[in-house]
């Protein structure tokens, strides 16, 4: 019998194709989660739009938050650690989460090294805006990977630009000759041998869910049209102006991502979604996307 | 050629189609209820059971699912499959509710205990490659259930006449017994019907 291999951490990733995983900050809004079908809850102290106008430094949440939330629901759930914080995620770990996000969200812990996430047990889904990036998470270790696109912000054109990225580099590699894969390699700053494995499988070896500015349920299915696996929602539903209708239009709209009447009747009066930024009036370090490394 | 459905709301849909391909079968992903009525056997994914149940009821699946356990079609639930078709569950309320078992979620514990074992499953094979996600386990079987596999004295494989179901995932192997067991159940279904 062995825990932690690579198939039972990346197994977990892929039970979550399909669905929606959601922020929630404390118990109720994972009750509310769970009954309106997320796959999973990712409990925080703060939302990715909370952290942005808080400032200062965000950490890992207090694990009174994580503890209240992984005995509020049965679906699992995930928490966040600053890259390259190795004790907020071995705490996450001895806590008996699920699932830790290696997360650009978090204030860097290390600017230089990410975690050498094979040595956990516990899985690890980390951000990427190109296949480097996704190779090199992949490389570290992380079961699964997510869009980084621009948390917080409600405007889903990171996202979309990332998972279009990346899914163009795959197709780009699968296309390639294993002569060709070497110089590649070396280009996007990719192990040799995951490229290989990638061509051989025709795809990513591990799902790539969209994150960072899903707002609508049109954004989710957008996403999911893209490419995704499947869709993480931070501030989109507890922001809105009602969290339980939302939640519930986005799982909905993620699992029918191709039935436009459908999603037309579900995006009807759902109020008013979170209110959006416009990404260019971002200044460079106010962009969580540039972390990570 | 058998056409055999995957549940196709949430969860591994496409591992359990390229299974399905692999032993001769056509697999076909349910999305909509109207579909269930092209297949001639079903296999309920593994993903996560209370997602699953919220848009079965959205969409209005839970009937007819019932009735296509009704008409004797055979059903293989894999993980949270398993807990759609039993009918009782430990602590909560049954969904579809037709096997004649009583199944304890997320029994192994969290992710981290999540494991892999080899496994004898009987009339399958020896020493079968399952991988157990925040695992279930049947608890209880009535008395027309055969056992087909234990693992640490739990219950882990079990059929009831028409109906198959596991606690792991042998989607997320290379392995195609189980389901090529699955898909002859299928056929004999099948076979009967034109009897």
């Amino acid at each position: 019998m062995k825990t932690g291999t690579d198939r039972v951490k990346r197994g977990m990733a892929e039970m979550q194709k399909g669905g929606v995983i959601m922020d929630v900050v404390n118990a109720e809004q994972a009750r509310i989660a769970e009954d309106a079908g997320a796959v999973a809850v990712m409990a925080l102290e703060r939302v990715p739009s909370d952290i942005r106008a808080a400032g200062g430094v965000a950490r890992m949440a207090d694990p009174r938050i994580i503890e209240e939330v992984l005995n509020a629901v049965s679906i699992p759930v995930m928490a966040k650690a600053r890259i390259g914080h190795i004790v907020e995620a071995r705490v996450l770990e001895a806590m008996g989460v699920d699932y830790i996000d290696e997360s650009e969200v978090l204030t860097p812990a290390d600017e230089e090294y990410h975690l050498y996430k094979s040595d956990f047990t516990v899985p690890f889904v980390c951000g990427c805006r190109d296949l480097g990036e996704a190779a090199r998470r992949i490389g570290e270790g992380a079961s699964m990977l997510r869009t980084k696109g621009e948390p917080g912000t409600g405007n889903i054109v990171e996202a979309v630009r990332h998972m279009r990225k990346v899914n163009g580099q795959v197709r780009k590699v699968v296309g390639m000759n294993e002569d060709e894969l070497m110089t590649e390699a070396k280009l996007l700053g990719a192990p040799f041998e995951l490229l290989l494995e990638i061509k051989r499988l025709g795809r990513l070896p591990v799902v790539n869910f969209a994150a960072g500015g899903v707002a609508t349920p049109a954004d989710a299915a957008l996403m999911m049209q893209l490419g995704a696996d499947g869709v993480f929602v931070g501030s989109g539903i507890f922001k809105s102006e009602n969290p339980a209708k939302f939640a519930r239009a986005i799982v909905e709209a993620t699992t029918h991502y191709q039935d436009y009447k459908l999603i037309a009747e579900l995006s009807k009066e759902l109020g008013a979604p979170m209110k959006g930024i416009e990404i260019s009036s971002l200044s460079p370090e106010n962009r969580m996307q540039e972390r990570g490394w | 050629m058998v056409k055999v459905g995957v549940l196709a709301l949430q969860g591994a849909v496409r591992e359990h189609i390229r299974s399905l391909e692999e032993c001769g079968a056509e697999g076909i992903a349910i999305k909509k209820v109207e579909q269930l009525r092209e297949v001639d056997g079903l296999i309920l994914p593994g993903g996560e059971s209370t997602a699953m149940r919220r848009l079965i009821d959205k969409y209005g699946f839970m009937e007819a699912l019932k009735e296509f356990a009704a008409e004797g079609k055979p059903m293989f639930g894999t993980c949270a499959g398993l807990i759609l078709l039993a009918k009782n569950l430990v602590g909560h309320k049954p969904h579809i509710g037709v096997m004649d078992i009583t199944v304890e979620r997320n029994s192994f514990g969290r992710q981290v205990d999540s494991f892999e074992a080899d496994l004898a499953i009987k009339d399958v094979a020896d020493n079968f490659p399952a991988v157990f996600i925040r695992a279930p386990h049947v608890v209880e079987a009535g008395a027309e259930v055969e056992i087909l596999s234990k693992h640490n004295d739990r219950i882990v494989a079990a059929r009831e006449g028409q109906f198959l179901g596991c606690s792991f995932h042998p989607e997320l192997t290379d392995r195609h017994d189980i389901t090529a067991y699955f898909v002859e159940m299928v056929k004999e279904a099948k076979a009967k019907q034109f009897v």
